[in-house]
């Protein structure tokens, strides 16, 4: 569904990306994991469009994505929840849920889309008219994925949505992302929660200094030295 | 005195909700895209020729003009949009601010020489067959042409509060004023929404000028007058809200004529740019702008 070639990226001179290469297929539920600094909010951008990758070639749906504006990426059904969310908090939760479904084929179904998030996410809808600037941060997360699914996602990015939740809300959000994957979204995850990411992965990635040093099913990443020593100890 | 300190106090009112709308398009640009268009004055003067033009041709009611000079004043702004700001889109904000600044002044000599020969450097003004009409009630004097001006400023004013609060193109606005990236995100082409910005600037920049024609006079050198005003009553009300806008003009509307009552109209164009020094000092977020907006 997705495969990312050989990818080169750069923040002005200084490299972040050394020829990444990845795959993730319709259905699945594919783990990016890796140290703080190491590239993997910049391989979700160079995704979406938001940096362009000097070299190497983003194939999504057999359409190369490299020199697609990031609007039309989205209106090609690759959503993403942003890192820390990101959510418009001077608006109502009801008009953030709009927003993401603002392109033609998303705002067509949004009525029956946002029953379905609704349904997903219960508390969004007690909370439709407040302020989204208003809400915890557990349900600014919600309405961040929320967000994010109105758009009709075939594949879902989320940038690392148990960054500053408590322990307990961890475990419901990917508690949720796992519904949402067997409800027939890919999702491609973020991570540096290693441990809870790798045990709910289809596969999964390391990624280091903006390269890619492993890869495998999440058990077979859980079994490797470097990473049960550098992140589960 | 009574009636001296009412009748101030209404034409403040009427003057300011001028005011509040010359500064609308001017806003709403700077909120959305960060160009400081300090042409915008010279676009409020193109939509005072539009009208002036229109309404002598046809001799039709100066405020029948409105259509027609939001027409051209969009036309005007997609040109000039087009010519000279696409470029500065992907400038980081500090970078656009000056940059914008820089092109904008260049722009208002154009605009001006322009003027200037299309139509000269005399004075022209729009003069309605009810222009000395005025309705006295108490005995404060309401000027049939201002009342008019204020319910104009009054709807343009609510119909941009409710195409950004109610339509997907407005609430698409919004998102880019607060995050672009995640708006860009929302599938959002921030682009559109920065042309339609300015676009929509410069027809809000027309109707100004036709109110303006209709109220004083236009020449070709009055744009740099009316920007700072419009920079005055933006700074006043803050930055993104509407209301914001139409209180600081009416703030800045009563201020001028407090000002003209109490010591002499020569200050009282001085003390709205003092006005405009110590809120900087002391609350640079505008009056009713948050911190962060």
């Amino acid at each position: 569904m997705l495969s990312i070639d050989a990818v080169d990226a750069y923040y002005e001179d200084i490299q972040a990306l050394w020829g990444v290469s990845m795959e993730v297929r319709e259905g699945e539920l594919v783990v990016l994991v890796g140290p703080n600094g190491a590239g993997k909010t910049t391989v979700l951008r160079v995704i979406s469009g938001l940096l362009r990758p000097a070299s190497g070639r983003i194939l999504f749906q057999d359409r190369v994505l490299n020199k697609e504006p990031a609007h039309k990426i989205v209106a090609l059904g690759i959503c993403q929840v942003p890192e820390s969310g990101r959510i418009f908090t001077g608006m109502s939760v009801l008009e953030n849920l709009e927003l993401g479904a603002f392109v033609p084929d998303a705002r067509r179904e949004r009525e029956k889309t946002l029953r379905w998030v609704y349904e997903i996410f219960p508390r969004l809808r007690e909370r439709e008219s407040q302020f989204a600037g208003t809400l915890s941060g557990g349900e600014r997360q919600m309405l961040a994925i929320g967000r994010a699914l109105m758009g009709k996602p075939r594949l879902l990015m989320l940038d690392e949505p148990s960054f500053g939740l408590a322990p307990i809300l961890v475990d419901q959000t990917f508690e949720m992302i796992t519904k949402i994957n067997r409800e027939g979204v890919t999702v491609l995850l973020v991570e540096q929660n290693v441990r809870a990411a790798l045990e709910l992965a289809s596969r999964a990635y390391l990624l280091e200094n903006g390269r890619i040093v492993g890869q495998g099913t999440g058990q077979d990443l859980l079994s490797y030295e470097s990473v049960r020593s550098a992140y589960l100890a | 005195m009574l009636e001296s300190v009412s009748q101030t106090l209404i034409l403040g009112i009427l003057v300011g909700a001028l005011y509040a709308l010359v500064a609308l398009g001017l806003s709403l640009v700077f909120g959305v895209t960060k160009f400081l268009n300090v042409a915008h004055g010279e676009l409020l003067m193109f939509g005072g020729y539009a009208s002036f033009w229109v309404f002598s041709l046809l001799g039709i009611d100066p405020f029948l003009t409105i259509p027609t000079t939001l027409i051209a004043l969009t036309l005007i702004g997609a040109i000039v949009y087009q010519l000279f700001f696409v470029r500065m889109v992907k400038l980081p904000e500090e970078t656009k601010i000056k940059n914008t600044l820089l092109v904008g002044f260049g722009l208002s000599v154009i605009l001006q020489n322009l003027a200037l020969r299309f139509w000269s450097a005399d004075d022209r003004g729009i003069t309605a067959s009810y222009s000395g009409v005025a309705f006295t009630v108490l005995g404060v004097r309401f000027p049939l042409v201002r009342l008019a001006s204020l319910l104009t400023a009054l709807i343009f004013l609510l119909a941009l509060h409710l195409f950004l609060r109610k339509t997907y193109t407005g609430k698409a606005i919004r998102a880019t004023v607060q995050d672009w990236e995640a708006a860009t995100l929302m599938g959002i082409d921030i682009q559109r929404v920065y042309f339609l910005a300015f676009v929509l600037g410069a027809a809000l920049a027309g109707v100004a000028g036709t109110l303006v024609a209709v109220n004083y006079s236009i020449e070709p050198s009055m744009g740099l007058n009316w920007t700072l005003k419009a920079l005055i009553v933006m700074v006043l009300g803050g930055l993104g809200s509407i209301t914001g806008t139409l209180v600081g003009g009416l703030l800045l509307g009563l201020t001028e004529s407090v000002t003209s009552l109490l010591l002499s109209s020569n200050y009282r164009e001085v003390v709205g740019l003092v006005l405009f020094v110590l809120i900087l000092i002391f609350r640079p977020q505008g009056l009713f702008g948050t911190k962060e907006a």
